[in-house]
């Protein structure tokens, strides 16, 4: 749903449209076809689309100042870190990532329950917090494979 | 040809005309100019019929040059003046060429790009791209018998910000308004694609004289988006020559050669490689100038194993493609194989075994991007209805971002980022009083600025003097639809402002190109004034044509007393387009560009507000 609605919209505004128009129709292409690019980003990311909507109730989910955690999550994370200081080879490394995918798809989904069922933000908050957590875990695994 | 009716201002041009448009694959071997003639893309010959046209030029004492074969021919004999693959020098600085000591040329290390200097000159690798894109333009405008509105240049998709910016200069040097940069692999996708009717997800693997990409593009109907993209922008067809030609030096227990011995060495093994995809042995003969005689024999298996290093290289880029995707080898489709360097055997296989599948061959792997390049030309020119045409989502191949305390890169916009794009960051003085502040531009992956690209410094001056960390200095990356970086920079609590294209880190600014246009020009013996008039012309009559039909279809967006104002300067740009006055009609297009600024913003508007109609965004 949401890349058909991007695409209708930018098959409207893409530059490609405009290559032979004026400056003015240029210019203003461009820039609505990057606010689409960086709308569609948000919204197809969990963490980035979660804040966002947080964001528009008013919580602010304060990914650098809110940092505290409940001991057991903290445990957990330095767990799976020391675990990817430890992976050698490509096969662990991909170990590691698929175990994480079902915890993040499960925290997805009680994100979506506490945001549009239960409408408690607070609590959805921080839970994007510890997702936030596990998407730069994915990252370090990412750079990782480069090593 | 539309552009040029007008000596009849007012009459618009029947709807069957099409503007001309080319795609040119400006290769490091090989360069193709390609149109779409009824319909149909069909690469444009030379007088001889020979479609490639080799990426060589040669400088003459008289200040003539030689392009194509006529320098292929003479190379070995001239090699100090016959440049051949530029690509390879292309945004670089003199550290970043590879092997150049095994290079016959006397180079110059300006700041940002090397130079060559030769008997014409200190030449740069923009304007050696430039004689070659000229010979096109002026080989497509003999054969299409009109001068061409646009063209579209393809790039490998990992070239830089630096290479792209540098591509685009040639371009405008040569004459050529360029539509777009168009990623190669996303070129080939395009004519593969449209020619199969593929869906689904496919990879194309670019293997060309001196770079290699890899592209992984979800195909739908009328939509090729690029998911994730990886290479090696040093890495080609160019590097198996050059291990055949060092396996040969030390085969033959060589003496250090000189400049002629070494290119005739150099252009026999690659005989010998194009033909080893055929036979299981060929031979590389030389009689050099010392009189000695090179005889050797080589088989397809010594060819493999001294390569082999070589094809493992672009298995890493491969990779890291398919892991940014977020696929796996099992999801991919079909394996596209782009590039003269894809026809060595053992590349075909080592892709194969890669992907699991046999790769796909049934395209010319020297045409397909040009084919590709000359059917977005075709789009782009506006000659396709909406409904028949195709919307392209390219991403960059980079992370662009930003240097920080302790020599640290930032990014600011991450690799395979869906462009155009725009991402702002702030920043903060980190002394007290602080009135300056100096802002650094890398490429790369890495984490040390030192290991990245440097793209472009500049200073942000001015700002009033407050305390540490008081200041808000926000820092806006834009990249539009070529992949190309402008970066402004604002202090937030008093407004002082600094902006730059990033282009002159390779040193080349818009003075640069100016005299090397007027250089050009003098070159092909044209006038410079009546070139000027006829861009104006066709950039008055391409504007007059575009706000006619956006009055058309939105005119109900504007008020009488808006409407008259565009018509005035309308009107006014009409009455001058005959006269011969090219400043006069450069300042009424930039009037009228300017009239309309508000009627495109609304007209845009309006677009996504009909495309998003009736939507809320949870249904999305």
């Amino acid at each position: 749903m949401l890349e058909k609605a991007y695409r209708e919209i930018q098959s409207q505004v893409h530059p490609d449209r405009f290559a032979h128009a004026g400056d003015a129709e240029r210019r203003a292409s461009l820039q609505w076809t990057t606010r689409v690019n960086e709308a569609f980003q948000v919204l197809k990311n969990p963490v980035k689309r979660a804040s966002h909507l947080l964001e528009l109730h008013g919580v602010d989910v304060a990914f650098e100042t809110n940092t505290a955690m409940p001991p057991e999550f903290l445990m957990r994370q330095m767990e799976l870190r020391e675990r990817l200081e430890e992976a050698k080879d490509a096969k662990a490394l991909d170990a590691l990532r698929d175990e994480m995918r079902e915890t993040k798809i499960s925290l997805e989904k009680q994100i979506a329950e506490k945001i549009d069922a239960a409408k408690d933000y607070k609590a959805a908050a921080d839970l994007v917090r510890k997702l936030q957590f596990l998407h730069r875990l994915d990252e370090e695994i990412d750079a990782a494979y480069d090593d | 040809m539309a552009l040029l009716q007008i000596s009849e201002p007012g009459q618009s041009p029947a709807p069957h005309e099409q503007r001309l448009a080319v795609g040119i694959d400006l290769g490091t071997t090989n360069s193709l100019v390609a149109t779409v003639r009824s319909g149909v893309p069909v690469v444009l010959p030379d007088a001889n019929g020979r479609p490639l046209l080799p990426s060589i030029v040669r400088y003459l004492k008289n200040g003539k040059t030689e392009i194509g074969y006529a320098a292929q021919a003479r190379q070995a004999e001239d090699p100090k003046n016959t440049i051949v693959s530029v690509k390879r020098f292309m945004g670089r600085g003199l550290k970043d060429v590879a092997h150049a000591e095994s290079t016959p040329y006397d180079f110059v290390d300006a700041p940002g790009m090397v130079q060559v200097r030769t008997v014409a000159g200190v030449k740069s690798p923009v304007e050696v791209s430039s004689e070659i894109l000229r010979v096109l333009r002026e080989r497509a405008e003999l054969s299409l018998q009109g001068s061409l509105s646009g063209a579209v240049i393809t790039v490998p998709a990992y070239f830089d910000d630096a290479q792209r910016q540098a591509t685009k200069d040639a371009g405008r040097i040569a004459g050529l308004n360029v539509l777009r940069l168009l990623n190669e692999p996303t070129a080939a996708a395009i004519a593969y694609g449209l020619e199969n009717a593929s869906e689904g997800l496919y990879a194309v693997y670019d293997l060309g004289g001196g770079t290699f990409d890899i592209s992984i593009l979800k195909l739908s109907k009328g939509v090729f988006e690029v998911v994730a993209t990886s290479g090696d922008s040093m890495l080609g067809g160019d590097d198996f020559d050059q291990r055949l030609f060092c396996w040969a030096v030390e085969k033959a227990k060589l003496p250090p050669l000189n400049a002629r011995d070494m290119r005739l060495l150099q252009v026999r093994s690659r005989d010998a490689k194009e033909a080893l995809t055929f036979h299981s042995e060929s031979k590389i003969t030389a009689k050099l100038s010392t009189g000695d005689l090179v005889d050797l024999t080589i088989d397809t298996e010594t060819f493999c194993s001294i390569t082999q290093t070589l094809v493992n290289k672009t298995l890493g880029p491969m990779r890291k493609a398919l892991r940014d995707a977020g696929l796996t080898v099992e999801q991919i489709k079909g394996v596209v194989m782009v590039g003269g360097a894809t026809r060595m055997p053992q590349v075909q296989r080592a892709v194969g075994e890669f992907f699991r599948r046999d790769p796909l061959n049934n395209l010319d792997p020297d045409k397909v991007v040009a084919l590709g390049a000359a059917m977005q030309a075709n789009v782009l020119a506006g000659n396709k209805p909406q409904g028949e045409d195709w919307l392209l989502l390219d991403v960059i191949p980079l992370s662009l971002g930003l240097e920080t305390m302790g020599g640290l890169a930032e990014k600011i916009i991450p690799r395979n980022t869906t462009i155009p794009a725009a991402r702002a960051q702030e920043f903060t003085t980190f002394k007290d009083g602080q009135t300056g502040m100096s802002i650094h531009v890398v490429q790369g992956e890495r984490e040390l600025v030192s290991d990245c690209r440097s793209l472009a410094r500049f200073e942000l001056k001015g700002i009033p003097p407050m305390v540490a960390g008081a200041a808000r200095i926000r820092v806006q990356f834009q990249v539009d639809a070529d992949g190309l970086l402008s970066v402004s920079a604002k202090e937030g609590t008093s407004g002082v402002e600094a902006a730059v294209t990033v282009k002159p880190s390779y040193g080349l600014v818009d003075a640069d190109i100016e005299r090397m246009l007027r250089d050009s020009f003098e070159h092909a013996k044209g006038d410079v004034h009546a070139r000027a008039l006829t861009e104006q012309r066709v950039d008055g009559q391409r504007l007059l044509e575009a706000t006619r039909s956006a009055l058309a279809q939105d005119e109900k967006l504007l008020n009488a007393e808006e409407r008259e104002a565009i018509d005035k300067v309308m009107q006014l740009l009409e009455s001058l387009l005959p006269g011969t006055d090219y400043r006069r009609i450069k300042h009424a297009v930039d009037a009228l560009n300017k009239a309309t600024e508000d009627f495109a913003a609304r007209r845009m508007d309006a677009g996504i507000k009909r495309a998003l109609a009736g939507r809320k965004i949870g249904s999305l």
